[in-house]
């Protein structure tokens, strides 16, 4: 047979792993795309009938009776793109930096920062948003601090902005574009940064030229994980954003668990999951062509 | 520039890093040295020695805690490393593996902002320099050890400095393309007239190509001279035993029947030439190529060992006997592998060594390292 004992063999080893993910994975996927095309039960629950109206509602078609067109969806989709790409420049101008800073360190506190960078992981993430609240809100530790100093005269309500969805998000994923930017970072040979200062290349060079560009993956891997979580977060926009600022993830879990519309749920879970799919595969190719060229 | 014109210079050089175990340790114990135009110098050392450590402060990766480093007469201190006159070959190569290998050889010019048609024709001269022109699209990952160590050279000298630094550059080669990089290094720092300080703890590498060899130890010059020089007349046994083979012994110098001999405490009589000074504490060096076998007839100008054959190593034009001496020191004879004297030798064999008495090295005893 074609098929060697070998490959056999191997299969036959994969084939937990396989099994395992094909359940557990894949399987939730295939329920989500299937019932994305069905028509929603009146209580919940799916009609097993097919149904296009769910995507009609968000991309632009409708049948004019029960289901209705609404660019307000795409609105929020925007939004979310837009705080996700803000997220994602935010996050990394802070991690870079103290990437860099963390490298600089002698050893036994490089471990310790890391450390305490990923400590906040140790945490639920509802009570750390909560305290974010407590920060934030009018009478909040930020007021009463910057009223006390006199720095401001009344108190700034930053509560329930889009603003305060943003430091939510970035505190929540900041570990995500620190950790595989400080990995970069830390691997990059040191020897190049004093092979450029040899040649005569100042710091702003080196660090153009040389710093930047090794360390790139990092950096496309930390946007990469920071952006995708950042579009699909609910809790932030829920505890920080109120009902002013509502994301596609809070639209999503909406649908589920008030509005118990599954199928139109699902259509929007696909509907991003796309989307980003698109974004990430243009963007990784970009990234590619950016290292060819250089 | 007139041959004496001083290009760099390193006065009473001292630098300590802090020690893993705690307290410090000292790199650099008070070194000075100056390199004169057009000169290829060597430091030589074992590692630890400080060599590195004092290149690093030439090329300003380290501050000195006393002393100071002139380049073409100008203080250095807290001159940062792109301020400095001097180009350096890393050790590991340090090649920007991001760009090819006209990239990184006209790194220098693209940072000075060299004009590119000045920047292509002089990329393009240096890399004809080393044997790769039709290189320049590569990546470092795709050139071989050795080519990569032609591209590290190429980006080191397109600057023009007045001093190269090279950090044991040829230690990741082997042996074949060593000997040929070494001859090519030489003539390449001919040809430039730029001054070479290189970095070895190789001593055949450092006496095939060095003007001038400094050797290091413990943070200190142990002596500086020409490879004759340090290898005739080393001034110290540890230089004596750093370069070149031999073997060393120690002793008093007494006289025997008249004339002087080398009496070691194990009890070893080794013959010493009439100019002996009789009293005093003494090494003997004695090299491979010092001993032969004793003629039959007596020869007051030979001194003669006794010795049992322990092993012989051919070695293409001679071959390396290793011999065993009384007290238990080992000895190496090199003797002509052609020679068919000796193919009787076969190991376990007594052998009577010989060798001229008024020409071995005596070495006064004095202090450690000075």
């Amino acid at each position: 047979m074609a098929l060697n004992s070998r490959t056999r063999s191997l299969l036959l080893l994969l084939s937990p792993a396989s099994i395992f993910l094909g359940i557990f994975f894949l399987g939730p996927l295939i329920i989500m795309v299937i019932f994305s095309f069905l028509e929603p039960g009146l209580y919940g629950g799916v009609e097993w009938n097919f149904y296009h109206w769910n995507y009609g509602r968000i991309l632009g078609w409708a049948d004019g009776e029960w289901e209705e067109f609404d660019p307000v969806y795409a609105a929020i989709f925007l939004r979310s793109v837009r705080i996700a790409f803000i997220n994602v420049i935010v996050t990394l101008l802070i991690c870079y930096p103290t990437a860099l800073w963390v490298n600089g360190l002698p050893s036994r506190w490089r471990t310790l920062v890391v450390f305490i960078i990923t400590l906040p992981f140790f945490v639920s993430l509802v009570v750390r948003l909560f305290c974010w609240v407590l920060i934030l809100r009018p009478s909040g530790f930020m007021n009463s601090i910057l009223l006390g100093l006199g720095i401001i005269s009344e108190p700034i309500d930053i509560i329930f902005t889009e603003t305060a969805v943003l430091i939510g998000m970035a505190y929540v994923l900041l570990p995500f574009m620190f950790l595989p930017i400080y990995a970069s970072v830390e691997k990059l040979d040191h020897s190049l940064v004093e092979a450029s200062s040899d040649l005569g290349g100042g710091p702003i060079q080196t660090f153009f030229r040389i710093t930047l560009p090794l360390t790139l993956p990092g950096v496309a891997a930390g946007a990469i994980l920071v952006f995708i979580p950042s579009l699909g977060n609910f809790i932030v926009p829920d505890l920080l954003g109120g009902a002013k600022v509502l994301m596609i993830g809070n639209l999503v879990e909406q649908q589920f668990l008030s509005a118990r519309n599954w199928p139109f749920g699902s259509a929007l879970s696909v509907t991003i999951m796309l989307v980003m799919l698109t974004l990430i595969i243009l963007y990784l190719r970009r990234l590619k062509r950016m290292e060819i060229n250089q | 520039m007139r041959q004496t014109d001083t290009i760099a210079e390193v006065k009473g050089a001292v630098k300590s890093f802090a020690a893993p175990e705690g307290g410090k340790v000292r790199a650099l114990d008070g070194i000075s040295l100056e390199i004169l135009h057009g000169q290829f110098v060597t430091l030589l050392g074992p590692s630890g020695c400080g060599k590195t450590t004092l290149l690093r402060t030439i090329s300003g990766f380290e501050e000195l805690d006393a002393g100071e480093v002139r380049i073409a007469g100008v203080k250095m201190t807290n001159v940062p490393p792109h301020r400095r006159p001097v180009n350096t070959v890393f050790q590991n190569y340090a090649l920007f593996p991001h760009l090819s290998v006209d990239d990184n050889v006209g790194y220098g010019l693209d940072v000075s902002g060299v004009a590119r048609n000045e920047r292509d024709r002089r990329v393009n001269e240096a890399l004809d320099r080393v044997g790769l022109s039709g290189f320049g699209l590569r990546k470092p990952d795709q050139l071989s050890g050795g080519q990569r160590q032609r591209v590290a050279l190429a980006r080191a000298i397109i600057n023009r400095p007045k001093l190269l630094l090279l950090d044991e550059p040829l230690s990741a080669l082997d042996r074949n393309l060593r000997q040929t990089m070494q001859l090519e290094l030489k003539s390449l720092q001919n040809d430039l007239g730029i001054c070479f300080l290189f970095v070895t703890h190789d001593q055949e590498e450092a006496l095939t190509m060095s003007d001038l060899v400094v050797i290091l130890n413990k943070g200190q010059i142990e002596q500086t001279g020409t490879p004759e020089e340090l290898y005739h007349q080393p001034a110290t046994p540890f230089v004596a035993e750093f370069v070149g083979d031999g073997s060393l012994f120690t002793g008093r110098i007494e006289n025997t029947s008249d004339r002087p001999v080398l009496k070691t405490n194990d009890g070893l009589c080794l013959p010493l030439g009439r100019d002996a000074r009789v009293g005093e504490t003494a090494t003997l060096l004695l090299r491979p190529e010092h001993l032969r076998l004793a003629p039959d007839q007596n020869d007051e100008s030979l001194g003669i060992l006794e010795a049992t054959l322990e092993q012989s190593v051919f070695h293409g034009a001679i071959r390396n006997y290793i011999c065993r001496l009384s007290n238990g020191a080992l000895l190496t004879v090199a003797l002509d592998a052609s020679d068919t004297a000796y193919k009787r030798i076969t190991t376990g064999d007594q052998l009577r060594l010989a060798y001229p008495r008024n020409l071995p090295y005596l070495i006064k005893q004095s202090g450690n390292g000075t």
